[in-house]
């Protein structure tokens, strides 16, 4: 398959440019780019797409979701999951191993590799659980889930508790270079608690989480990682203190990056109001300070990532007491519109440097190809309407769940096409009809 | 002025206005109360179902009973004795009572937002009974009701709510209802058993007992659970009567025509001192009747009922 991309907005965010022109993929690669295609490039193109007027960017990258496979495919499986990816622009997911079993050994990852292989539209890095079961008590067999395929170790949704054990594992980490991606939360802090401590919990009558089990575990880990040599990725950060303790580590040369979402940048806990369940994540949204605190660390570098912590549940899951409420909500479909509307439009970040966020940063974190856009890279390529308008309409996503916090929220900019090692695995579908009669079945010669 | 509200879920989103027709109205009914046939036929025809997911004896057989004297048909879902025992959803149980089609659903469940849940999946009225430690507007109603009695309004008054505010959802929806109707409330308590941020609201908040009763016309002890001190929020129950207490030598900090409520079960000689308990202050034997009479008020406004009809 040899694809022409024609006329778009190229952003590189790993060389920091952005110009027009043409970008042609074979063999799974680009193949070259620049202003304009040599005509003796362009023979044997077997389809040539129109990107004027669009953004072309390296292949979104999301280092946190849940797909739920295997033991929860009715919240998710690896396919639908796959296919939410693809339609929100993402080229590569990295699964959470909270899976049921865990994620935790060279079975389990092999399982979902090969779940990946055979279902998946888009690329699966999965991660694997830093102790065995997610328990907590035994480290689990990581040299062999990384030769299987693993590319970090993680103890989301089950943060590790003890220091010691903490210690021990970013120093096998260490041994076997992988990252460790951590859930930042003393457990004992946020016992029963569904929701952030502060004014509204307390009008709400709802057990609050207060934002220090977040900054104690930052800070603890970030220590950790000084001593160990652990290069430390710190998930979902979302409280002030939490981000002005990773710019300080930063300042003074720990290897340690983090990630936010967009729910942090776009909700605070006054949207929990009226135990609004599907607005019930963890960690819980927070307060207006810090979520102004999540965009100036955007904005100077301090978060490297934006995540989703696409985390699906079934409707019994979120139609019911807000205190039996699953925690989480999805986000792969509404991530890319809400980046370019509340951090891109709003002035936060350029275009470029929202990209770099969610594609560059990512690669880099994890120490995976992908994230450029030059001769060589894959050809996992994203392309984009920064000006589409369009609305959130959860009946029309594609995730096997539909526990979204934004439902009919009116957001700019949104994935046209999504390509996977020069293959399309994703395109609107009125786009797509578009083109076909625009180019008159030139294109199927 | 009719209550226009579907249901009654707590005194935060209410009005001044609201407050006052249900007390107003409560003070009619009272009057049935007194006679010797408690029984009018104002909501003949029209049926309650009571749900307590907890335990409350009293509070069930407070909103039956005005139920009762009113004339609806009042059944009782008892959680411990149903389908909920088999794992049934709070949603399923509320779809399956609403499709036998009742007026009014009274509940009473130990989650925060349970009434407001129920509200949303049904068409009939909801009055919540108490919700987690959310709110318990009909007793913060029936509370008022008894000040207004003693003391012939609200407006600035001052009123001490002592204990565990943190976990009471009396206290919230006192603290709401207060307000509203021009009362200076304070908190009392040790930190621990404040809620975060307390002092966001328009309150007055004393950790020192002698100085949150001083000059007050209003003590409203709040019940202690043992669980609070196995979770580690004060050391022992022994400790905090001393310091949390309300006793016969401290109330004299208050004004010399206090009011001490409470809003039951009492554990004397905890939170409150036998001789408080059942002394010249106290008024709550006079909370229990007015409870009722509170109930049947918004059983009334809420369905309806004529004025004529409540006075046959
Ligand atoms: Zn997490």
């Amino acid at each position: 398959m040899r694809l022409r991309i024609e006329g778009g907005q190229m952003i590189d965010p790993a060389s920091g440019t952005s110009r027009a022109g043409d970008l042609l993929l074979d063999d799974g690669v680009i193949a070259w780019i620049g202003e304009r295609l040599p005509e003796a490039e362009a023979r044997g193109v077997d389809r040539v797409f129109d990107a004027s007027g669009l953004v072309v960017a390296p292949g979104l990258m999301d280092m946190h979701v849940h797909l739920r496979e295997p033991g929860h495919e009715y919240k998710e499986t690896i396919e639908t999951g796959g296919r939410a990816a693809a339609a929100g622009g993402f080229t590569a997911v990295v699964p959470m191993p909270n899976t049921l079993p865990a994620t935790d050994n060279r079975a389990t990852v092999e399982f979902v590799a090969r779940r990946a292989r055979e279902t998946s539209p888009v690329r699966v890095y999965p991660a694997v659980a830093a102790t065995r079961g997610n328990e907590n008590t035994e480290m689990s067999e990581i040299a062999d889930a990384k030769d299987a395929g693993a590319v970090a170790v993680t103890d989301d949704a089950f943060p590790l508790q003890s220091a010691e054990m903490t210690r021990r594992v970013m120093e096998y980490c260490r041994t076997f270079d992988l990252p460790l991606l951590t859930h930042c939360e003393d457990k004992a802090l946020t016992k029963r608690g569904v929701m952030n401590e502060g004014i509204t919990s307390t009008v709400m009558g709802l057990q609050g989480m207060p934002k220090a089990a977040e900054d104690l575990q930052v800070a603890r880990n970030i220590e950790l990682a000084e001593m160990t040599g652990c290069r430390l990725h710190i998930q979902h950060i979302s409280s002030e203190r939490a981000i002005e303790l990773v710019r300080q580590a930063k300042a003074r040369g720990v290897a340690v990056t983090c990630e936010t979402c967009p729910q942090y940048f776009c909700l605070t806990d006054e949207d929990v109001r009226g135990y609004n369940t599907l607005a019930k994540c963890n960690p819980p949204l927070r307060t207006k300070a810090d979520q102004d605190a999540v965009k100036a660390g955007l904005a100077d570098g301090t978060i490297d990532a934006i995540a989703t912590d696409h985390a699906p549940h079934a409707v019994n899951e979120k139609e019911c007491e807000f205190q039996t409420a699953a925690f989480g909500m999805t986000g792969l479909e509404t991530a890319l519109g809400l980046v370019l509307t509340h951090l891109v439009d709003a002035g936060i970040l350029s275009l470029g440097e929202a990209i770099g966020k969610m594609s560059t940063a990512p690669a880099r974190i994890l120490n995976l190809p992908g994230g450029r856009l030059e001769a060589g890279a894959p050809a996992d390529i994203t392309i984009f309407d920064p000006a589409a308008e369009w609305v959130v309409d959860p009946a029309k996503m594609r995730s096997r769940s539909r526990n979204t916090a934004f439902a009919g929220w009116e957001l700019t900019g949104r994935a046209v096409a999504t390509l996977v090692r020069g293959e399309i695995v994703y395109e609107d579908s009125a786009r797509h009809s578009a083109q076909e009669s625009a180019h008159g079945g030139k294109d199927r010669k | 002025m009719n209550l226009t509200r579907k249901d009654i879920l707590g005194l935060q989103e209410m009005s001044s206005e609201e407050i006052l027709l249900i007390l107003n109205r409560a003070a009619d009914m009272k009057e049935i109360l007194s006679r010797d046939i408690k029984k009018v036929p104002t909501l003949r025809g029209k049926s309650v179902v009571t749900m307590f997911f907890e335990n409350s004896t009293r509070t069930r057989m407070s909103f039956e009973m005005a139920a009762k004297i009113l004339s609806a048909d009042v059944s009782g879902f008892a959680a411990s004795t149903s389908s909920v025992q088999k794992g049934e959803s709070l949603k399923d149980t509320i779809l399956t009572l609403d499709a036998m089609k009742p007026d009014v659903f009274v509940i009473r469940h130990s989650a925060s937002g349970a009434a407001q849940f129920t509200a949303s999946l049904t068409g009939a009225h909801v009055i919540n009974a108490g919700d987690g430690a959310h709110e318990h507007p009909t007793q913060a109603l029936l509370d008022m009701l008894t000040i207004i009695e003693h003391k012939g309004g609200i407006e600035g008054l001052t009123v001490a709510i002592v204990g565990d505010i943190a976990h009471s959802r009396v206290a919230r929806s006192n603290i709401w209802g207060l307000m509203k109707l021009g009362a200076t409330v304070r908190i009392v308590g040790p930190e621990t058993l404040l809620p975060a941020e307390i002092r966001q609201l328009p309150v007055e908040v004393h950790t020192d007992l002698r100085s949150g009763i001083r000059g007050c016309d209003v003590v409203n002890v709040l019940r202690i659970q043992l669980e609070r001190q196995e979770a580690g929020l004060f050391p022992s129950l022994r400790e905090y009567a001393q310091r949390f207490g309300v006793n016969s030598n401290v109330l004299r900090e208050a004004q010399p025509d206090v009011l001490v409520m409470h809003p039951g079960p009492m554990n004397r000689g905890v939170e409150i001192a036998p001789d408080v308990a059942d002394g010249e202050f106290s008024v709550v034997t006079e909370q229990v009747t007015n409870g009722v009479a509170v109930r049947m008020a918004l059983l009334y406004l809420l369905l309806g009922g004529s004025p004529d009809a409540a006075s046959n």
